[in-house]
């Protein structure tokens, strides 16, 4: 691994070197290191790009690191994972993206996760996206997330993208059957001419099921911001969508939270705000010796923390 | 030690203009200086004309024989002054932790940070990781907001109306936290306050209303005449006390 390739695994995964457990670390389109354990299997897909990860029923307190990393100009790749997690599972996924382009042409990374959590078990998903480079090239992501929630089962995704990717299109998709829970945390910080667009679709299928889906975002500069959240509620079942954006400059941002009830029983709740840092909330941090910048860092860093 | 020199403070909105503060000419040395006076007298505006929140229309402050009028909010915390609002601000995702830190300008360890938070009677481990958002009720904010002042330890500390929202039994402990607060710092605390408690600790007491100076004097020249509700204080006021 060059130095590139380790700032970017830092940034994606907080890994110094490669990680404990089972990992497959993707870099320039190849697989470039691999490890699998007793419980955790990792295969190649036979027809498309991208790997299968088999979590055994029962596996406890393992994790799995994937990340991908990119340090060539203008590579384009779709990539489909898929993980089986077997019955009672209690495992951490580590997904993220880094990318770097010094050069003139687009590097693009559009990841498809599709998740098959089993009966009972938890998983929780953790995915950063990076991208730096002194280049004009565009640092595009555009990851696909489907997830399909067993009975009882548990998951929670955390999503983070604050630095450097000039587009990304984030489409999350969940199924959920009876007493599944699924919660998401997503944030993002734009700027210059940045977009991003996230896109959740939940049906909580399953009786006593339910689905947290929380949204924190800063867009500064020029940036554009676009979510969108629908969760219908087809039984007994909880749902809660909220989306608060901090705008800054001239960006703009658009939030859609849609909650459609299919049955009587159905309990959804949507929240959406979009504003400018409270004047308030400056003066109060200046009149402790802050300035205007940096009462505004340790607002946003506090906010996206 | 704060002068104030003639300071002035109109809005003009489309339909009128209001003059909020009208000439206010003060000298605050003491350790405790008590501001007093019905709602609406000015006293929160004037407080924020110390702070530099608000430039006053006319008039000078002066900062220890400097002139610190054209200074902003930032210069002047670093000059020295603090400032409790009234109305704490909430955060969305900065700690009680994190603002303490902010306050204290410097790293500081969970214990020195957990000293300032059980100073305002809060059990420093339930709060110190807590978000200063909406989930801290008023009283519980207005506590934080005093610690800050505490863990900044300036020579000018104004609190607007610190009791407010602070139950009875911890009222003493407040007076004790001002008292103690002066030994450290040895500077002036200003209070605005209507409760007498506050009044009979003052060294001196100044009387607002309708933006100007009313009485201003030790506590045993104004005091009598607030009670009595004699005087050029209005009756609101004396009901109040
Ligand atoms: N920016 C403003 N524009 C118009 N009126 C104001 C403004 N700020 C304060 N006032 C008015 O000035 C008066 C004094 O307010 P304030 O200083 O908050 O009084 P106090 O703190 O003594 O209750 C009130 O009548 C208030 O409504
Ligand atoms: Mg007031």
């Amino acid at each position: 691994m060059d130095t590139i390739e380790r700032t970017l695994l830092e940034q994606v995964a907080e890994l110094h070197e490669v990680p404990e457990g089972a990992y497959n670390i993707r870099a320039n389109g190849q697989s470039a290191a691999r490890n699998t354990t007793a419980n955790i299997d990792i295969v190649n897909k036979k027809d498309l790009p991208g790997i299968d990860i088999i979590i055994k029923p029962g596996t406890k307190n393992e994790s799995v690191h994937i990340p991908v990393l990119i340090s060539q100009t203008g590579l384009k790749e779709v990539v489909y994972n898929d993980f089986f997690i077997g019955e009672d599972c209690d495992v951490t996924i580590v997904a993220g993206c880094g990318i770097h382009n010094c050069g003139d042409q687009t590097s693009q990374h559009d990841g498809v996760h599709r998740f098959f959590v089993g009966r009972n078990a938890r998983v929780k998903y953790v995915e950063r996206h990076y991208a730096d480079g002194d280049g004009n090239g565009q640092r595009v992501m555009n990851p696909e997330s489907v997830v399909e929630l067993d009975e009882g089962s548990y998951m929670e995704m955390e999503t983070t993208q604050i630095k450097g990717v000039d587009s990304t299109a984030r489409k999350t998709s969940a199924k959920l059957a009876d007493k599944a829970t699924l919660i998401v945390r997503e944030k993002i910080m734009t700027h210059g001419q940045q977009f991003a667009k996230t896109d959740f679709t939940v049906d909580l299928n399953g009786e006593g099921s339910s689905a947290n889906v929380i949204s924190r975002s800063v867009a500064k500069d020029q940036s554009r911001q676009e979510f969108f959240s629908r969760i219908n509620g087809n039984n007994a079942c909880s749902g809660h969508t909220e989306c608060d954006a901090i705008i800054m400059d001239q960006a703009h941002v658009t939030a859609v939270p849609e909650i459609t009830a299919n049955s009587i029983d159905a309990s959804l709740i949507h929240e959406a705000a979009i504003g400018k840092i409270a004047g308030e909330q400056l003066i109060k941090l200046m009149t402790l010796g802050l300035t205007e910048q940096e009462a505004e860092e340790q607002i946003v860093n506090g906010f996206l923390k | 030690m704060l002068e104030l020199k003639n300071i002035s403070f109109e809005v003009n909105t489309p339909e009128h203009s209001k003059e909020i503060l009208k000439d206010i000419s003060l000298t605050i040395n003491e350790r405790f200086v008590a501001i007093t006076g019905p709602n609406g007298g000015g006293k929160s505006t004037l407080a924020k004309v110390i702070a530099g929140i608000i430039k006053p229309t006319t008039g000078r402050i002066i900062l220890d024989g400097e002139d610190i009028t054209d200074l902003d909010i930032t210069q002047r915390a670093q000059k020295g002054v603090s400032f409790a609002f009234q109305q704490p601000v909430r955060f969305k995702g900065l700690t009680v932790r994190d603002l303490i830190t902010l306050a204290a300008g410097k790293p500081i360890g969970v214990s020195e940070a957990c000293d300032y938070l059980s100073e305002v009677g809060l059990c420093a481990k339930d709060y110190i990781n807590r978000e200063v958002n909406a989930s801290l009720s008023g009283g519980e904010l207005k506590r934080i907001e005093i610690a800050m002042i505490i863990a900044r330890g300036t020579k000018l500390s104004v609190f607007d109306e610190p009791e407010a929202g602070i139950d009875l039994w911890s009222f003493s402990n407040l007076i004790q936290v001002f008292e103690k607060m002066h030994e450290k710092i040895n500077g002036s605390i200003m209070i605005i306050s209507h409760q007498e408690r506050i009044l009979n600790i003052a060294d001196k007491i100044i009387v607002l209303a309708g933006g100007q100076v009313q009485a201003a004097g030790t506590r045993d020249e104004v005091l009598p005449h607030l009670l009595a509700g004699t005087g050029s204080v209005c009756s609101v006021l004396a009901d109040k006390l």
